[in-house]
């Protein structure tokens, strides 16, 4: 079975297939971003990018993914290390303390970010319109 | 990595001297999340970016961010095991037998430990050692583990947790702390003789005479909730012995050096044996440090045990579970007051449910005490406060530490007084308050610091219009679907542990040849940024870019124990230790760099990354190649010891504290009258902070304390059935969400301390303890009725304490 996780394919088979996603990335791709700190999706610390959507995979197995792809907070910030602008908002916001749950926030407001400006961009049209 | 730093360099220069008294701050930045409309708001966050940043510099921002933070369940080790505690469903039981045979030969299993396998002492604690890290003679709380499961796996474990077997005489459960106050109740712990855990009390004046004295009398009862610290991460640790024979700990803690007494103690080891590693922690609260300490132990012998690397990661059900909480408090307050709005006398019995074991309840219930009549002025005062063994989960440190519960019960007391006096309660407060002077209810004159009471009470209530929309509130007007109320409450705290610990700590500064500093602190990360707060410091005080400074989280073997970070201590404490590090540094630099530079080493600036003397300067890091040339080490220790404070226990007297913060709270909300829905609108909180070191730091102290302590006010409860927890998890234990934030204003007051070396007090507590008073304030102006219960139930939900 293929998964996709921050841009990279793998090919998963034998027992990882029957791991929920959270200890997948965790343990076989020493993805350690997302945390699993409730186990049931209540708290989001897990939250990880699900074929753009923020979702909570504590819940979540492996073998239900087929062809998914998936960003975990790794794959937010580019190849050279420059942080995503939302990343560097929290940075600039002071947005962290702990930092247990930080990825969480961060891509689930990237998400709501990325909602936004899909919104925006599907409007503008609509407004260059009354303008003219 | 480079736009990060060029923001660092700003901020050096923003850090050096240049304060205001009063600095304000508003929280656009965090509203857009709650405000996905408002389009143009989040646009201009981003242009705001460069503004705002310098004043949030974090040395871990990168890699937290950017999730590359190692937490104790990151870290990987060949070879690890995984350990899972075993839990019984008794709440009191006396032990006869544990069976471990089954469990042994399930799959993966490695070993099965249980209280016959420790190789030292079973019995801890930071006061009475009364607490068994694996139960031996009796269970006696549902928390209580009774065995250790190791395997290869973490499920294997799990799965073979089912298979022990325990055989147990059940005992009659004391569950109310009142009935286990009772002459013939069972005891708790037979060998103590006694349910007590500690009395404390204040005498002062004439209670009798002040009553008589009194034209009104309120008397009224209050009563507080068990609440979970609720930190993200749960408990955790992995241990390992090292070849040297020394066992080394990582876990999730807030204390490393009372996490090594208890590793240690149950290893039958030196100290010296034991090396507690600091590692990230995924927030504490005052709650990472009993039972955090308990998982190390644990982990450390099945590590022992089993010649190989363990890790124990707790299930938050299992941290729910056994993990101590906030203290419930039941408090009798009875106040006497005169015609003129003086209060002539305070009365109060305050019971502190202190569950199964002491943990840190003396302690938590002397704070309740000496703050008992909030920031007023009493000459007559009778308070008893005693701790009592229940067989409930036990109770220890939270944020806070035993002044939200009695901040609770004061600021609705000094309403109520006012409003059957027919007086403002702001006027009321007026006349009571705590000046420049004033004589605590335990003796104390308050004279060596700024006692900003008043001026942080005007601060709020200018910035939220108090006097203005204070006329608008319904009282639960029946002609309106929705009622509107504004609520304030203010209380005075003693910074750092007072006279109920030692205050203690060092710090190391190891300058290098090339004038790059190492630094090591004694204080802890618990995320709240002390490590940046301490680098800081040190760019301030070095005169250097602080990108020059790497911060070595320090390990129980390399500095001196320097206590916990509790108490809102670390900035104090930490930073005290830090400046007497500088100064012996300084001093060597001084004997060796003046002589180039011209002046005496007194006269030497260090700014602008150089040293200057009277006649020239010479670049900080040349200057340090020449300590190395001449032999002489940059190299800084020192310790910083609290100013002395001093308490009578017989009179219940004393200088509680060396000083003393001042806050104030206010929120606005509305209440649904149908569905009984409260929604918070608006929060403004002025602290005094003595000066706030990293002040976008301290605006998040802000921001997380008035959080918690909204939750503590609405929502929050852990709900006990026959001494068994029934909310495990996040889905029924509710801690409030974005959604449920008001809008926040941070106003930081700053009033230089003298008392302290830095300035600087404290922060991280105050801000906890004064949302649910307010709130009470607020909802009582919302719907006339007053709540002396918590978590406060509004509409249909009210169940419970409502007048
Ligand atoms: S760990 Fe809490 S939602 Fe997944």
């Amino acid at each position: 079975m293929k998964l996709k996780v921050n841009g990279r394919e793998y090919t998963v088979d034998g027992a990882a297939l029957e791991k929920r996603l959270i200890d997948y990335l965790r343990d076989d791709l020493d993805l350690t971003g997302a945390k699993n700190a409730c186990d049931i999706g209540a708290c989001g610390a897990c939250t990880v990018l699900l074929n753009n959507e923020p979702t909570k995979i504590c819940p979540r197995y492996v073998k239900e993914l087929e062809g998914a792809s998936i960003v975990t907070i790794e794959g937010l910030a580019s190849a050279d290390g420059t942080l995503h602008p939302l990343q560097q908002a929290f940075v600039d916001a002071g947005a962290i303390q702990c930092g247990f749950c930080t990825p969480g926030m961060v891509l689930t407001a990237h998400a709501l970010h990325q909602q936004i400006i899909n919104a925006i961009e599907a409007a503008a049209p609509f407004y260059q319109h009354k303008k003219e | 990595m480079d736009s990060f730093y060029k923001f660092s360099a700003r901020f050096a220069e923003l850090s050096k001297p240049q304060r205001t008294q009063s600095r304000e701050i508003s929280i656009d930045a965090c509203g857009i999340i709650r405000d996905p409309l408002g389009c143009s708001k989040y646009f201009l966050f981003y242009s705001s970016v460069i503004v705002i940043s310098m004043k949030n510099w974090r040395n871990d921002a990168y890699a937290k961010v950017t999730g590359k933070t190692k937490f104790t369940d990151d870290l990987k080790f060949a070879n690890l095991l995984h350990a899972v505690p075993v839990y019984s469903d008794y709440v009191h039981a006396e032990i006869l037998s544990i069976n471990t045979a089954a469990a042994a030969q399930s799959d993966g299993v490695v070993r099965v430990i249980t209280a016959k396998d420790i190789p030292g002492s079973n019995r801890h604690g930071q006061i009475v050692r009364d607490l068994r890290i694996l139960a031996d003679d009796r269970i006696r709380y549902n928390g209580d583990v009774v065995a250790i499961i190791v395997a290869e796996t973490r499920d294997q474990a799990i799965r073979a947790t089912a298979l022990v077997k325990v055989d147990a005489r059940e005992l009659p459960s004391l569950l109310d702390p009142e009935k286990a106050l009772e002459p013939d109740a069972p005891l708790i712990h037979e060998d103590l003789g006694t349910n007590v855990i500690n009395t404390h009390k204040v005498r002062r004046g004439d209670v009798d005479a002040g009553f008589r004295d009194s034209d009104l009398i309120l008397e009224q009862k209050f009563e507080t909730q068990f609440v979970e610290h609720a930190y993200m991460e749960t408990e955790a640790s992995v241990c390992q012995q090292r070849p040297d024979g020394v066992m080394e700990v990582y876990g999730s803690m807030q204390h490393p050096f009372s996490t090594r007494r208890f590793v240690s103690r149950f290893l039958g080891v030196a100290l010296s044996e034991v090396e507690v590693l600091g590692t990230p922690l995924g927030g504490g609260f005052g709650g990472k440090d009993d039972t955090a300490a308990i998982v190390c132990a644990r982990t450390a012998l099945a590590s022992k045990l089993t010649g190989r690397p363990v890790k124990m990661m707790y299930k938050r059900i299992w941290s729910m579970r056994e993990s101590y909480k906030r203290h419930p408090y039941r408090v009798y307050y009875k106040m006497g007051v005169s015609k003129n709005g003086i209060i002539r006398a305070v009365q109060t019995k305050i019971i502190a449910d202190g569950g199964a074991y002491c943990s840190v309840t003396p302690w938590v219930t002397w704070r309740s005490t000496v703050q008992c009549c909030g920031p007023y002025v009493v000459d007559n005062v009778h308070c008893d406060t005693i701790g009592v063994y229940t067989n409930n989960v036990f109770t220890g440190a939270m944020r806070g530490f035993g002044s939200p519960q009695m901040n609770f019960v004061i600021e609705q007391m000094v309403e109520m007084a006012a409003e059957k006096l027919g007086m403002s309660p702001i006027e009321f407060r007026r006349r009571n308050m705590v000046r420049q002077g004033s004589v605590t209810i335990t003796g104390q004159k308050l004279d060596n610091h700024a006692v900003a009471m008043e001026q942080v009470l005007d601060a709020v209530m200018k910035e939220i219009r108090y006097d203005e929309k204070i006329g608008q509130s319904s009282y639960g007007a029946v002609d309106k679907d929705e009622w509107y109320g504004i609520g304030l409450a203010m209380s005075y705290r003693g910074v750092s542990l007072g006279a109920e610990g030692v205050d203690l700590c060092a710090a190391i500064i190891n300058v290098q040849a090339d004038g790059s500093v190492i630094l090591e602190v004694g204080v802890h990360e618990n995320g709240q940024g002390s490590e940046s707060a301490m680098m800081l410091l040190l760019a301030e005080e070095l005169g250097i870019d602080v990108e020059r400074i790497r911060y070595r989280r320090s390990s129980t073997s390399t500095i001196p124990d320097s206590g916990t970070t509790v108490a809102s201590r670390g900035t104090i404490m930490g930073g005290g230790a830090l400046k007497m590090a500088a100064r012996e540094l300084k001093a060597k630099i001084g004997a060796v760099i003046a002589p180039i530079v011209g002046g005496t080493p007194e006269q030497l600036r260090y700014e602008k990354n150089a040293i200057v003397g009277t006649s020239s300067s010479i670049a900080f890091d040349a200057a340090m190649a020449e300590m190395f040339n001449a032999k002489v080490f940059p190299h800084g220790f020192g310790i910083y010891q609290a100013p002395k404070v001093s308490w009578d226990d017989e009179h219940g007297r004393g200088d509680a504290y060396f000083t003393w913060v001042y806050g104030c709270q206010a929120i606005e909300l509305t209440v649904n009258r149908t569905t009984g829905k409260v929604k918070l609108l608006n929060a403004v909180a002025a602290h005094d902070v003595g000066k706030a070191i990293n002040p976008g730091m301290a605006e998040g102290q802000f921001f997380g304390g008035m959080a918690m302590g909204i939750g503590y006010a609405l929502h929050e409860e852990v709900i006990m059935k026959d001494g068994r927890i029934v909310n495990t998890n996040f889905n029924t234990y509710r801690i409030p969400r974005s959604m449920d934030m008001p809008e926040m204003k941070a106003i930081i007051v700053e009033n230089n301390d003298t008392t302290t070396p830095t300035g600087a007090k404290s922060l991280g507590e105050p801000t906890n303890e004064l949302m649910a008073p307010a709130i009470a304030n607020a909802l009582y102006h919302a719907t006339g009725e007053r709540r002396f219960v918590l978590p406060m139930r509004v509409g249909k939900k009210e169940a419970r304490g409502v007048e």
